[in-house]
């Protein structure tokens, strides 16, 4: 190794190294605070105009300069739902066989296959969505959902109304796809930290493995289990373009069923924001987005401080 | 039946249903594949990667797309990746303990799955808004602030691999600590490094909402960083929305394009992981 001959360069060497690698690392926080502060300056006007009223208002007319954020909340909102509903139990049945069930050789192969499945660009997603799902959500799942689900009294009402194919459902269920990878990975991640020997003395006790899993495995790991859900319902409410393509872009909300078109913070945003030029109409999209980076930014603190929790937890254990 | 029958049952019915769950997962990617190489792979020809994207109904390429991605891909990891890397030194080497790191690991790992438009919405604010147009060089800005999470987190994690007692050997060879991190520590974790700088390169190539309104897209031959520069995501975006089949099967193609990339990326860097750390 060549090592610089006087004492004092090296210092001064150290001293740069030391201080640009911690601008750096403040830079980071510098941005979080870059973003806050940029999104709530641009918001100002459209703060100020409408105050807490932006939140409830259900109307979306940027000739008239009136707006309000209750629809694409909303949507932003049920497709979250509609995605945690199917993801969550898939993923967890995904960790169970990655952890449990499947052979050991093909855990690895597995586990990259469902995390190829993050892999894929979501504007892959939206194109395969919008071209080859939503037709065949249109023609075989939404008239299957009306006869079935669609007769229940109440809930019915959810999955009636006519069968579009692109909407607030097919939205959530591509959410729901994407999001898999993530809470499925979280969970075999956490579901492995649980100690060999409080799972071995189960079966010596003569648990099944589903006992073991149920009884032992989850409450051990429950702190990490919500911690990867909400890390998915983060990503579900900032997800972009595979929303943007199937959402259907309707900011009218008169119906409660699932069928119908409508849009998301994120859609909102995709499709208006480079047209609106600046003024009301602008501010009012900024604030769209503020509204949505805050709730975002909320929820995955929310993740992160559970699954840092187990981590600790896992400490004091061993 | 009895309760050891039950419970039996109970168990093979769980386990059937996790079997069912992993064959869910399995079953979107094999179909999302599918149609990308089924619909894209017809789209696939040379005038793909020598012909501008051409008007609705006319004949052409992805050319200006395939070239304006490459470039900001390519410039905001060039970016992101020093100032990633000097952070994830920092957290690890300096700032195990201190309030700077204990914030920035947690910022940080916020912003690794913040929604990606609102990159896009900020460099609009402190970029485009001021300069007064969409230029290729707010998209570069808007790619290189996704990858630095992804590399501050790989960076950090694969450092905090390296045994303490290579760090003390050197020290006892009397090299100051910024000789024993650059020589010795970051070079060991080199290979985790790379890793997680194809990982970051794998996500922004797909990344679209970003540049809707930084970058935008053009349908012309730029290479000016000050313009709008074509891009693939967002012309496959504009293409896809068009009711033109032409337009479509460009997208397609640009959609297999960016597909293969990015798997192909995601594959390469766990291969290169395996194969350096094995030895």
């Amino acid at each position: 190794m060549h090592l610089p001959r006087k004492r004092k360069s090296s210092a001064f060497g150290d001293v740069l190294f030391f201080n640009v690698s911690r601008a750096f690392a403040a830079l980071v926080l510098v941005t979080l605070a870059g973003i806050i502060v940029s999104l709530c300056y641009g918001a100002w006007p459209s703060i100020e105009r409408f105050g807490p009223a932006f939140l409830i208002g259900s109307d979306w007319n940027p000739p008239a300069e009136r707006f309000g954020a209750l629809i694409p909340m909303y949507g932003t909102l049920i497709t979250s739902i509609i995605a945690l509903l199917i993801a969550v139990p898939v993923s967890f049945g995904i960790g169970l066989f990655l952890t449990e069930l499947s052979p050991v050789w093909l855990r690895r192969p597995l586990g990259i296959a469902i995390e190829l499945l993050a892999g894929i660009p979501s504007i892959v997603y939206g194109m395969w969505g919008l071209l080859v799902f939503a037709p065949i959500v249109s023609e075989y799942l939404q008239p299957f959902l009306t006869g079935t689900l669609g007769t229940i009294p109440g809930i019915g009402a959810l999955f009636r109304g006519p069968p579009l194919g692109i909407g607030l459902l097919t939205a959530g269920i591509i959410l729901a796809i994407m999001i898999i990878p993530f809470i499925a990975s979280v969970m075999r991640d956490v579901f492995e930290v649980t100690p060999r020997m409080l799972k071995e003395s189960a079966f010596g006790l003569g648990a099944t493995t589903w006992e073991v899993v149920w009884c032992i495995v989850l409450p051990y790991t429950k702190v990490g289990v919500i911690g990867g859900i909400i890390l998915g319902l983060g990503r579900a409410l900032g997800e972009t373009m595979a929303v943007t393509f199937v959402i259907g872009n309707n900011n009218v909300l008169d119906t409660i069923s699932l069928y119908a078109p409508g849009n998301s913070i994120t859609s909102a945003l995709a499709n208006e924001f480079a047209e609106a030029g600046e003024g009301m109409y602008s501010a009012a999209l900024v604030e769209l987005g503020l509204i949505l980076f805050l709730i975002t930014f909320v929820v995955l603190s929310l993740s992160k401080i559970l699954l840092l929790r187990l981590a600790g937890h896992e400490g004091a254990q061993t | 039946m009895n309760l050891r029958g039950r419970r039996k049952m109970v168990n093979r019915i769980a386990l059937g249903l996790s079997l069912v769950a992993m064959s869910f997962g399995l079953f979107w990617l094999c179909w999302i594949l599918y149609t990308v190489f089924h619909l894209g792979l017809g789209g696939l020809s040379l005038d793909l990667f020598t012909k501008m994207t051409p008007p609705p109904g006319s004949p052409g390429g992805l050319m200006n797309a395939i070239v304006g991605s490459l470039v900001m891909v390519g410039l905001a990891t060039l970016i992101g990746t020093p100032i990633g890397v000097m952070a994830g030194v920092y957290l690890s080497e300096y700032g195990q303990r201190t309030a700077l790191g204990f914030s920035t690991r947690f910022i940080n790992d916020i912003l690794l799955s913040a929604p990606s438009i609102v990159i896009g919405l900020f460099i609009y604010a402190v970029y485009v808004a001021q300069v007064g147009k969409f230029s290729a060089m707010a998209g570069v800005l808007a790619l290189a602030l996704i990858v630095i999470p992804v590399v501050v987190r790989t960076t950090e994690n694969m450092l905090l691999l390296i045994p303490n007692s290579l760090r003390e050997a050197a020290f006892a060879l009397g090299a100051p600590k910024w000789i024993v991190i650059s020589r010795v520590t970051v070079r060991s974790a080199k290979a985790g490094i790379v890793t997680g700088v194809l990982l970051a390169v794998a996500r922004i190539s797909g990344e679209t909402a970003p540049l809707l309104f930084t970058a935008l897209s053009n349908q012309f031959w730029s290479l000016n960083l000050n313009e709008p520069m074509a891009n693939l995501p967002v012309t496959i975006f504009k293409f896809a929305m068009s009711p033109f089949t032409d337009w479509q099967q460009l997208a397609w193609a640009g959609v297999f394009l960016i597909t293969m990339g990015v798997l192909a990326l995601n594959v390469a860097a766990r291969a290169f992981f395996s194969e350096q750390t094995k030895s």
